[in-house]
């Protein structure tokens, strides 16, 4: 099922009716969610990925735009009536009821010609919980299984009525590291099993590029870009999505363009043809640095991090916003021993920006 | 470690002791003399302390027992409490439910739902017995004089009803038990209304978004979701409704005066504790000692029932 977004708008009423201030949560949103691929909202705290996933299931209301499954306008259409399956942050699974009520639950409301025979209910039951791999787990109740293990029956929980589309609130979130690389592949694999068009919503960036087909990078309310993780990463819109993605963060530097080239500081570090002269952020990603003895960019080196598969020269430069400049450059690169060192940037791995508007300039490849 | 905590542990003892001396005068005491008094023949402080002695036995349980007001006064006691908590716990979970899904003028409708609890219980019970109350003479005679039949008679008259006798002399049993009821439930609202009402509201919201996507039925959600999660706090209603329920007296005092009961027929609505004071008031200490024992062990009996209930019913 397709899920298309159109000019969706959310405004919270201030709670303070003086200051008579409106929140903006999500400000005119327009995406097309493919059909059966997973889509992750990705964006800081406050940006209204959750608003935006709370109102595609419907338990908030639009403020202005629409909604559709496919064909079907659902953006007045109540949570229940528009087939959405939705794990909440911390699961909201029922503490009295055992797992196996749990995932029961949703079917056990079904009424007119959906309505199923125990026995269906049971199948389906113990069908979803194979899926996520919880069937040795019915009897339990949630205070009983493990972080991971309530996860998992929350996920079979929303899956059990086949719904439309399934969305996940933060669902990483309450996990432990190593939980959650678990977890994480899981939740592709049930997706993909399955071919239920799945959003979540994440602020870690890496969760999202790990398993998304695509992204939405949001900031206050307002996508940013939408795209596959690797096309986002290597060529991001602005710098707000140059700087959320990849760890660790890009580098940017202050800088200008002169007479088509690109300087930081005094340093003449990239042709840059046909771009006006003005000032720009220059961003390289951490891989972007060559290390370079006659190399364009010199730095004062304060460090090496060794990593076993590469190293992390650490650096500073005095155009630099980062309080630190980190290179990742392959393990058998030799560093010298001296305080300074030497860059050439890769032309693919270096963004500029313009100052004030934060978009980026294309260069010429 | 160990001599440390020895050398100073006379220090614990010595903050302990203001508690424990009022305690020892006040609860403790009191509670070995009434065995004590419990198990005296026919024990009376006055004669006491003119310095009569008693012999041990179980005279003063087998003369409660065999008492034929204290049969009515436990009768009265049991029918009010069996009467009045179930109906007071679901009246109270039926308005706290409406006052938590409403936001308009919850906070006033708290207050107002709760005053009752901070007014005087024999102050309410006399405005109840003016609302059922029929003020006139000679009643049931043939001249008899109304002057005025009570709220709510005037309003059964209104629609049509015959009057009743509620509460005056020549009332039926019935009609007095069911103006018990009424008020003893009403006074007994606001407590109850509070605890669930903070109940719900420590219910996480997410249980019920999770249960509206699934498209539950408000009966549903009402009977699978919140009951049970709310089942802790039902159960603390009940217990305490059972153990208030037993030790019911001020509110008979408040309705009916002293006399317990219509003019014609004083001591009809005796409780149990109205038969503890009723003995202490003769001078017959040995006897309400014994009946109060016979009280705590009912109610003991009751909580533990109780108890073992809500381990069944009451979830995590």
């Amino acid at each position: 099922m397709e899920v298309r977004l159109e000019n969706l708008t959310k405004v919270f009423p201030s709670r303070n009716k003086k200051s008579g201030e409106e929140v903006v949560a999500v400000n005119d949103m327009t995406i097309v969610i493919p059909d059966g691929k997973l889509v992750g909202l990705l964006g800081p705290s406050g940006c209204g990925k959750s608003t935006t996933l709370y109102m595609i299931s419907g338990l908030q209301k639009a403020t202005g735009g629409k909604i559709f499954f496919g064909e079907d306008d659902v953006t007045n259409l109540s949570p229940e009536n528009r087939g959405v399956g939705l794990v909440f942050q911390n699961y909201a699974l029922y503490p009295h009821l055992t797992v196996k009520q749990n995932i029961l639950f949703p079917l056990q409301n079904l009424k007119g010609p959906d309505k199923l025979s125990k026995n269906e209910m049971l199948e389906r039951t113990v069908e979803v919980a194979k899926l996520v791999q919880i069937d040795n787990l019915l009897d339990r109740k949630p205070s009983e299984l493990s972080g991971g293990q309530q996860q998992r029956v929350a996920i079979a929980r929303a899956l059990v009525k086949m719904p439309r589309v399934l969305l996940l609130d933060e669902p990483l979130s309450n996990l432990d590291a190593r939980l959650r690389l678990q977890t994480r592949e899981e939740i592709r694999r049930i997706q993909r099993e399955t071919g239920i068009t799945t959003v979540f919503v994440t602020h870690d960036q890496e969760e999202a590029m790990s398993i998304s087909d695509e992204i939405v990078i949001m900031k206050l309310g307002v996508v940013q870009q939408i795209g596959r993780p690797q096309d986002v990463y290597d060529s991001p819109e602005n710098l707000f999505v140059a700087k959320f993605l990849g760890t660790p963060p890009i580098n940017v530097f202050s800088g200008r363009v002169e007479n088509g080239k690109i300087y930081i500081g005094e340093d003449c570090v990239m042709e840059a043809e046909g771009v006006e002269d003005q000032e720009v952020w220059v961003g390289v990603r951490p891989e972007g640095f060559v290390l370079d003895n006659s190399g364009p960019l010199h730095c004062s080196k304060t460090g090496v991090e060794v990593m076993g598969r590469d190293v992390s020269v650490v650096a500073t430069h005095t155009a630099s916003t980062n309080s630190v400049i980190r290179a990742i450059i392959p393990s058998e690169t030799v560093v010298g021993d001296g305080d300074s060192v030497s860059f050439s940037l890769k032309r693919n791995k270096t963004f500029i920006f313009r100052k004030e508007d934060e978009k980026r300039i294309r260069l010429e490849k | 470690m160990e001599m440390v905590e020895n050398r100073h542990k006379w220090k614990a003892w010595l903050y302990l002791s203001p508690a424990i001396l009022l305690l020892l005068v006040f609860t403790v005491w009191p509670i070995i003399n009434t065995v004590r008094m419990a198990f005296l023949e026919n024990y009376s402080g006055l004669s006491a302390v003119r310095g009569a002695t008693f012999s041990l036995g179980i005279g003063n349980f087998r003369s409660v027992i065999q008492y034929p007001k204290f049969l009515q006064c436990m009768k009265n006691t049991v029918l009010l409490c069996i009467l009045t908590v179930p109906i007071s716990t679901f009246l109270a979970l039926l308005i706290a439910v409406c006052l938590n899904s409403i936001k308009f003028l919850q906070k006033p409708l708290q207050t107002i739902f709760f005053l009752p609890y901070v007014t005087n219980s024999i102050a309410i019970g006399m405005v109840f017995a003016a609302m059922f109350n029929i003020v006139g003479s000679f009643y049931g005679t043939e001249n008899e004089i109304v002057v005025t039949a009570g709220i709510i008679n005037n309003i059964i008259e209104f629609f049509g009803g015959r009057r009743v006798n509620w509460i005056n002399a020549g009332s039926s049993y019935l009609a007095n038990i069911t103006v018990m009821t009424v008020y003893i439930v009403w006074n007994a609202l606001p407590f109850k209304i509070l605890v669930l009402l903070g109940g719900l509201q420590s219910i996480n919201r997410q249980y019920y978004d999770a249960a509206k996507v699934d498209g539950t039925p408000r009966r549903r959600i009402f009977l699978r979701i919140t009951v049970p999660l709310l089942s802790p706090m039902i159960a603390y209603v009940v217990i305490t409704g059972f153990i208030g329920g037993f030790k019911e007296y001020t509110s008979i005092v408040g309705i009916f005066g002293e006399k317990m009961g219509p003019a014609d027929d004083g001591g009809r609505l005796n409780t149990m504790v109205g038969f503890i004071y009723d003995a202490l008031s003769t001078n017959k200490q040995g006897r309400a000692s014994a009946a109060a024992l016979i009280l705590f062990l009912i109610i003991l009996v009751v909580t533990l029932i109780n108890m073992q209930v809500s381990k069944k019913r009451v979830h995590y």
